[in-house]
């Protein structure tokens, strides 16, 4: 492999013009339209719909397509969006759905490769090279940012340490002795590293070689990004995945840190009035649409992400033309993002209903406790129906494990009396407290 | 104005209780009012006794995990409402309490708590007037 | 069916030759680029030329775990940092764990060696398979992954832990292999009982079970409860990774890729080899690893190499199943776990009394370790009397030991001096498991 001296890992894609980007984007969506027609899902979707791939003859006439939901993938699950023969996957990642049916992405070979890519590519954009130490502190298995930026280091050709998450005093220790140089964490966890770090007498700078943070996966002020570049003496850098595209490396900011751009010779992305549908004048606040171009195994058609973003206006000085989405301002639903983890509160509800000790009032509360973000459920106790602690104490237990195994993250679990919790008295009952300061 | 608290750390096992108070059965020490605060491991047991310090060398001596530290015993009316009075003038001075138990003797009601704000507790006790149990009055007890 | 039959089914005489050249090359290898096995190879007035075949083997030294804690991290790297794209650990004897780092030659190696074991199993590209080792630093996740990924089939990274989930996808999505330790595999089971998943919803056929000892008993169950064929699937993480040897469909021993590593049995005492047949200490050579290639490698797993040729057409040797270890090291939950981690948190915390035990239990096929420590009666004190504040004290030993060991442990706070001093090492350790 040639030695690459350039500040873009794909430099001939990197730096398309923007009316290249654009015809690349209507030929791809013209064959990648074509390929949707060999899944019934999408064939009934169009034909509902009234429109054909061959209707599609400019960007414009995207608008035509019909939308694709997450609810679409649940009710279609295992393999009805798949449009290869199954036995052309290689990969498949699944989230815990919220009821019913998990979600389910399949990747071909080249998805595979194409995903590592488009992450080579964002870490190649914030400085990573080839002898660079890149740790990830991500969870890996279903999860995608372990795999996902596992795939992508390794093709840029870094030393990548998979630590995966958690463990706070072996990441610290790893970033030491490996002379870590790029670390991948959500931010709250990077905060948490930093924290740790004090307690243990570690000075970033003078003990750790870290100049490259990649955060995301969890919304964050500006001024969060900037406390944890002070504190750990790095340039932070923001990501944006979604696992139902693949997962990291959608958009990824670069050294501008103004903005993230989506790879649009992957993407073609829109901003809609999450109520009217409508696309949004340019420049204005709303949700994210998002179609593959390139996928093979699932594509999508118009995704609703759910995410609000608007785009930023004019060029970005690095060169890249590629269109910059605005940091992330939140969910046009009820979605928690939790240490990386999406949570819906509907899926705490379902394993608290089905304690028979329990009553049917519980409060969800959000915090940032020593850096470390907590999710705290509060729950009512049907009766006291013991006056033994250390009944209690194993049934918060039970009821902590099964939280885990659902949503993924350790919640803390409190069981209150009966009446404690005031909340079904209101209309619409608020059972989630976010005292996070996000935005 | 406080007085001498044993606690003992309990293995949940057979046989760890009754270590400790045939210990203190060979020593002539008499329980005056104890407490368990159990886990699903391990409990702690506090006891009030006759002669504090040498009980703590004895259980020491007998390879006990054994603390001795200091608690607040204040005497109370026998009648219903004195202890909620009681805590209620500690509550509304800001002061915590970490645990609290009783018992009667005579006619006497007597609260046992501790505090980590030990300074505020005993101005309270002082500016309210309230009868501390000392150590002195235990030796009468026992 | 092999994946490459003409390094499974090679003429003895050609193996012989082809891993005598390799390793002439691999200690070449190592002399010029690690001062550790240099310096070796000078004391013993040895010399790349003076090994020319494979039996010159036994002239070159060994290495021990101990040597890669000395040269903990990067010690014993034969290539530049800049040619390593990635890093495994495992456990050390103490507060340090073992840094395997890999070229991506030796990834794709690997991956090979990974998909011949498949191959032999009977995986192909129709196959939905998942990887339920768990991924990071432990090789076993990534490892099997790879592999599944050469051979083309679907890989679901399940990973460990949330169970049900992992049922319900094995029974929705038709998944037809899985690769976990034995134990997960009947914990597996036992959840899909508790689901009212029966077997004739599931597809299951083919499991690649390893990281732990098991037992033919638990193979008879696994694959009564699963409806699949059970393959052993041996590997270490300072010579590879899962995929050192694999077993076949006639299921007698493990066959060893040993273009890749070659394979000796000695005796742990006396450090002589033992002939075919005989049950020793397996010590294992790379021949082909550029990230650390280790000679004469100490693995501390007792068996023996199995004389004769495999019905199969593989001509590679065989290893019987491993039947113990030559150190103290427990492998739990299929980690390696071994009592001096725990000694050397126990011996950093000054709130408790430098004795612990450790107990290993197996329930519903899960396994559980305990560490009983003492207080030291000197911290019992008048501010340290709340349960707050003891459960305080657990949690953060809890937390230490699970940075060390990487797995979680129970903690059990006993009143001073109730835990026996230990007499020899073995006092330190009850296992009530049943796998020997």
């Amino acid at each position: 492999m040639m030695k690459n001296e350039s500040a873009y890992f794909q430099p001939e894609i990197e730096t398309l013009s923007v009316s290249a980007i654009r015809d690349l984007q209507l030929k791809g969506l013209r064959e990648m339209l074509q390929r949707c027609m060999q899944s019934e899902f999408y064939r009934r979707r169009f034909r509902e719909a009234g429109v054909s791939p061959e209707d599609i003859r400019s960007l414009d006439d995207l608008q035509r397509l019909p939308f694709t939901t997450k609810e679409d993938l649940r009710e279609n699950y295992p393999f009805g969006l798949c449009c290869v023969p199954l036995q052309e996957c290689v990969r498949l990642h699944s989230s815990s759905g919220t009821t019913g049916n998990p979600t389910v992405v399949l990747h071909t070979r080249r998805d595979l490769d194409d995903w590592a890519t488009a992450v080579a590519r964002c870490l190649w954009m914030v400085g990573s090279r080839p002898d660079d130490v890149f740790q990830n502190s991500a969870g890996y298995g279903m999860f995608t940012a372990g795999l996902g930026f596992q795939y992508g280091a390794e093709k840029v050709g870094m030393l990548t340490v998979p630590a995966a998450a958690g463990n706070t005093l072996r990441q610290i220790k790893f970033i030491k002795d490996f002379g870590t140089t790029v670390l991948h964490a959500i931010p709250s966890y990077a905060s948490r590293i930093y924290e740790v770090m004090r307690q243990e007498g570690v000075d970033p700078v003078r003990d750790t070689r870290l100049r490259v943070l990649c955060i995301g996966a969890e919304p964050h002020s500006e001024e969060q990004r900037r406390r944890i570049e002070e504190n750990l003496h790095v340039k932070a850098y923001n990501s944006y995945g979604i696992s139902e595209m693949m997962g990291p490396g959608v958009a990824f900011e670069c050294p501008e840190q103004n903005g993230l751009h989506i790879w649009e010779d992957y993407f073609i992305a829109e901003i809609i009035d999450p109520v009217t549908l409508q696309p949004v004048p340019d420049g204005e606040m709303g949700e994210l649409v998002i179609t593959t171009l390139k996928r093979e195994a699932m594509p999508l058609v118009r995704y609703r992400t759910r995410d609000l973003t608007r785009f930023l206006p004019g060029d970005c000085p690095c060169g890249r033309h590629h269109r910059r989405l605005a940091r992330l301002q939140g969910r046009s639903d009820d979605m928690i993002i939790l240490k990386g983890v999406n949570i819906f509160p509907i899926q705490i509800e379902k394993i608290l209903l089905s304690f028979p000790e329990l009553g049917t009032d519980y409060l969800i509360t959000l915090e940032n406790k020593e850096s470390n973000d907590t999710l705290t459920v509060d729950v009512e106790l049907k009766e006291l129906f013991t006056d033994d602690y250390s009944k209690l104490q194993s049934l918060e237990r039970e009821i902590t494990r099964r939280l885990r195994d659902e949503i993924l993250v350790s919640p803390c679990v409190r069981i209150v009396p009966k009446g404690s919790l005031k909340v079904s008295d209101e209309k619409k009952a608020v059972r989630v407290k976010d005292l996070r300061k996000l935005y | 104005m406080t007085i001498h608290q044993l606690s003992i750390f309990l293995e949940n096992r057979s046989g760890t209780l009754i270590k400790v108070l045939d210990c203190l059965k060979k020593s002539n020490i008499q329980i005056i009012a104890s407490a368990i605060a159990d886990t699903a491991q391990y409990g702690i047991l506090r006891i009030i006794c006759s002669d504090p310090r040498r009980a703590y060398l004895e259980l020491e001596e007998a390879g006990i995990a054994v603390a001795l530290s200091d608690v607040f015993a204040i005497e109370l009316e026998n009648k219903p409402g004195q202890a909620a009075d009681a805590i209620k003038t500690f509550s509304d001075a800001g002061i915590s309490i970490t645990y609290m138990y009783s018992f009667l003797y005579g006619h006497q009601g007597i609260l046992v708590f501790r505090t980590d704000n030990t300074d505020e507790a005993r101005e309270v006790i002082l500016r309210n007037r309230l009868n501390s149990v000392t150590e002195k009055d235990l030796e009468q007890l026992g | 069916m092999y994946w490459n039959p003409n390094k499974e089914c090679m003429s003895r005489d050609e193996m012989s030759a082809l891993q005598g050249k390799r390793l002439h090359k691999i200690v070449k290898y190592v002399y010029h680029n690690v001062p550790f096995y240099r310096n070796k190879l000078q004391e013993m007035d040895l010399t790349p030329d003076d090994i020319l075949t494979i039996e010159d083997i036994v002239k070159l030294p060994f290495t021990t775990k101990q040597d890669l804690r000395d040269n903990y991290p990067f010690g014993l790297q034969a290539a530049p940092q800049s040619e390593i794209i990635r890093i495994h650990a495992s456990s050390g004897t103490t507060g340090n764990p073992t840094i395997v780092g890999y070229t991506r030659k030796d990834i794709g190696v690997w991956s090979e060696c990974m998909a011949r074991a498949l191959t032999a199993y009977g995986v192909v590209r129709d196959d939905i398979f998942s990887v339920s080792y768990g991924y990071g630093l432990f090789t076993g996740g990534l490892g099997a992954h790879n592999g599944v990924e050469m051979v083309g089939a679907a890989v679901v990274p399940a990973s460990t832990g949330n169970t049900e989930k992992h049922a319900k996808l094995i029974r929705d999505l038709g998944i037809s292999g899985i690769a976990c330790t034995p134990s997960y595999a009947l914990y597996l089971a036992e959840t899909m009982e508790q689901l009212g998943i029966t077997r004739d919803q599931i597809r299951l056929r083919v499991g690649a079970f390893g990281a732990e000892p098991w037992t033919a008993n638990m193979r008879r169950e696994i694959e009564e409860r699963l409806g699949l064929k059970g393959y052993n699937l041996y590997g270490l993480s300072e010579i590879m990774g899962p995929s050192v040897s694999y077993e076949c469909q006639l299921q007698n021993g493990s066959h060893v890729n040993e273009d890749h590593f070659f394979p000796e049995i000695i005796d742990p005492v006396t450090l002589a080899p033992l002939p075919a047949g005989q049950s020793g200490e397996l010590v294992f050579t790379t021949l082909t690893k550029e990230g650390m290639p280790l000679l004469r490698y100490r693995t501390r797993d007792l068996c023996s190499l199995m004389p004769g040729v495999c019905d199969c057409g593989r001509t590679s040797v065989r290893m019987t199943p491993i039947t113990g270890r030559s150190d103290d090291m427990l492998i739990i939950r299929g980690i390696n776990v071994f009592p001096s981690q725990v000694e050397s948190v126990v011996l950093d915390m000054k709130e408790i009394a430098p004795r612990y035990l450790l107990v290993v239990d197996r329930v519903n096929n899960l396994d559980t370790l305990q560490v009983q420590v003492e207080l030291r009666q000197e911290y019992f004190t008048a501010t340290f009397d709340t349960p707050a504040a003891i459960d305080e004290l657990s949690r953060r030993l809890a937390l230490k030991l699970r940075s060390v060991l990487n797995i979680g442990v129970k903690v059990v706070l006993k009143a001073p001096n109730t835990i026996e001093r230990s007499q020899g090492k073995s006092a330190h350790v009850i296992d009530n498991r049943n796998i020997q």
